[in-house]
């Protein structure tokens, strides 16, 4: 009858209040430069924060990606941090630490992230790290005060949901049009006050890395909480990584992460079905990740909707310079972005450069390793040159370009095809224009300049 | 922050569906330090024209005296940045009332004193319907869960905890001290049982 989130919850409870809520305690509490508001009201009130041994920071949101950075207040962001780091004693990857990177790709490429813990982040993007089976969940600005100070939480319980996917992704499909999928289904508000559980066949294939995009953008259909049960992925993912347990404790570890699952005849508060097969690869058209269709679909028309539905989708039409009725791939655009806690670990760089290699880029555009290690990595790999021989620029590690923090933005009126997680209005700069789509997909817009069905590419690529 | 239980003011429609948290304060402002006044920030892309003149028919310029929001549904979706929340109080907002709110900005607005009030669509649209484009002064009570206008009295939901929240200012540092005892002790088992949850400190870089 246990679900996951039930053990997971129960496993970190140590007071329930009255009215309802719970204390509970934090594995990891991963901090950025963003938390500087945090560390300020808490300069106010308590000495020194509670664990620095569970507190690890890290620059992303505000790290430039070329050479220095923007402006003095941006150089402040960063300065900051670090030396709040310093005066509490607690491990940060700076600029120039080797291990620096997106948070939430670095957090499981350290082995910061385990199963069956519960990890916190001043960044709603948290839930990424549910795919680990850890009850992982963004948090603002007061919480991030709470947390260093207590490393405690008060937290209600969210409702349970369940995701099943079932059957075989296409070629050409994947995490991100699975998880676009549902949000076009359910709506951007449709996991709202939930827990979400990734399960089933389809689910249990993915990598890690395709498990962490699924359950990255876990916010963008409204949940707090995005989870996978772990299973030898997990732990084959989990080994040997620089914080994670070894030897005999490591098999200790599993034995307990082995019981993180939701019992078979548990009952989810909702419980919904996808079935992989039907799912094509998916563009947004709009301002909202609800505003998703497959490639091969036609932008809405209002004059078919009615009421407020009809006014917003008009609205986003508007802000995004298209024509209702019009065919997805006849939209021209102007640049891509390939990085993102969303989409810029190695398999997506990989996915990308096996769509560029021997083509070249019709637009401009930045790919954005998601860690100093990934770029390494895909260095060694040579997919540096594969982007940059398509006409892309090869740029350094952060935010960049999904947030739009550090200067690396999209320039008004400009339309971006983005691997990232949000197609919000002035999200990647004022009046940009943001399409969503998968590291491939973006790929294959770049070759075209259009946005444009991927599985052609693939497949003249196999003929080859 | 302080704690309150009743509030009549000014309230205007913000008719718009996703208001997101990067619309109620673009991240390029957030570098600003909390002294400074977020609420000239809210909204700042919808309110102002790329020369930074006001545009003269968006809510919040026609009636720069509202402090209750009527939004639509999935108002403060997106990102955990509490300066979403910073911009709407330094602007003067006091409540939001809308069909559903973002998970983490209804968290964030409850622990800076501002009521994230839920409201079926179908009331909603019949007050912004009401409202017409104009404000009015409305009265509402969290205690109560009910706003009053004209001579209409709606309900609304929030949750007892955040309630009592609202009501009573509390900061949970100082709450949650109260229970150092069972925090320390569920650490000392947690070591215990689950060591490898603590992370050796690193020897190599």
């Amino acid at each position: 009858m246990t679900t996951l989130l039930d053990k997971l919850w129960s496993a970190h409870e140590i007071r329930r209040s009255e009215d309802g809520r719970s204390l509970l305690w934090v594995d990891r509490h991963l901090v950025h430069e963003g938390s500087n508001h945090a560390f300020a009201k808490l300069a106010t009130r308590v000495a020194s924060i509670a664990e620095p041994g569970l507190t690890f920071g890290v620059v992303d949101h505000y790290a430039p990606t070329r050479g220095t950075t923007a402006s003095p207040a941006i150089a402040q962001m960063i300065k900051t941090l670090e030396s709040n780091a310093k005066r509490h004693g607690m491990t940060c990857f700076g600029l120039n630490d080797p291990r620096q990177g997106i948070v939430h790709v670095i957090g499981p490429e350290q082995g910061l992230t385990l199963p069956g813990l519960l990890v916190n982040c001043g960044d709603s993007h948290t839930s990424t790290h549910g795919a680990f089976g850890a009850l992982a969940f963004g948090i603002g600005a007061t919480e991030v005060a709470h947390v260093l100070a207590t490393q405690t939480i008060w937290q209600s319980r969210p409702k349970s949901m369940r995701i099943t996917v079932s059957g075989n992704l296409q070629p050409g499909v994947g995490a991100k049009d699975l998880a676009l999928a549902w949000i076009a289904k359910l709506g951007a508000d449709g996991a709202q006050g939930h827990a979400i559980e990734y399960a089933g066949d389809s689910v249990r294939r993915l990598s890690m890395e395709g498990r962490m995009t699924l359950c990255n953008l876990s916010i963008e259909g409204g949940a707090r909480f995005g989870m996978v049960a772990p299973d030898e992925t997990t732990f084959a993912y989990v080994k040997g990584r620089p914080y994670a347990p070894s030897g005999q404790t490591f098999e200790r570890a599993q034995v307990y992460w082995e019981t993180l699952k939701s019992e078979t005849n548990a009952e989810f508060d909702l419980d919904i079905s996808l079935d992989a097969a039907e799912i094509a690869p998916i563009v947004t058209w709009g301002t909202s990740p609800e505003d998703a269709l497959p490639v091969t679909a036609t932008v809405p028309s209002p004059a078919n909707l009615s009421g407020t539905n009809a006014e917003r989708v008009a609205a986003a039409i508007d802000y995004m310079g298209l024509v209702p009725g019009r065919a997805l791939t006849e939209i021209q655009i102007d640049q891509v972005f390939i990085g993102s806690c969303t989409n810029a670990r190695i398999e997506d760089l990989r996915a990308a450069a096996a769509i560029l290699v021997g083509r070249h880029a019709k637009v401009p555009g930045l790919v954005s390793p998601g860690s100093q290690q990934i770029k390494v990595q895909a260095e060694a790999e040579g997919l540096d040159h594969i982007f940059t021989d398509a006409g892309l620029e090869w740029v350094g590690v952060g935010c960049s370009m999904c947030v739009a923090m550090n200067g690396d933005h999209v320039a008004p009126g400009k339309r971006c095809a983005s691997t990232t997680n949000r197609n919000f209005r002035g999200r990647q700069g004022r009046d940009a224009r943001t399409h969503l789509m998968s590291p491939a997909m973006v790929a294959a817009a770049a070759v075209t300049g259009y946005l444009t069905d991927v599985r052609p590419l693939l497949t003249e690529r196999n003929a080859i | 922050m302080t704690g309150w239980t009743e509030h009549r003011g000014l309230a205007a429609a913000l008719d718009i569906a996703n208001v997101d948290t990067d619309q109620l304060i673009p991240a390029r402002f957030m570098s600003t330090p909390r002294s400074g006044d977020y609420g000239q920030f809210l909204l700042h892309d919808l309110r102002f024209d790329r020369n930074g003149d006001p545009r003269p028919d968006f809510p919040i310029n026609r009636h720069p005296e509202v402090n209750i929001l009527i939004g639509r549904r999935n108002f403060g979706s997106g990102s955990s940045r509490e300066a979403a929340v910073y911009a709407l109080i330094d602007f003067g907002i006091r409540a939001v009332i809308a069909p559903s709110f973002g998970d983490i900005f209804a968290a964030n607005s409850i622990n800076n004193g501002l009521l994230p009030a839920l409201m079926s669509e179908r009331k909603v649209t019949d007050i912004i319907t009401w409202l017409d484009g104009d404000s009015a002064v409305f009265y509402l009570n969290i205690e109560k869960r009910k706003i009053m206008f004209d001579d209409q009295t709606i309900s609304f939901t929030l949750s007892d905890a955040s309630a009592q929240k609202l009501i009573n200012g509390w900061d949970d540092i100082d709450l949650t001290e109260h229970h150092r005892p069972a925090i320390m002790a569920y650490r000392a088992q947690r070591a215990k049982t689950q060591p490898w949850v603590f992370p050796a400190q690193e020897t190599a870089g």
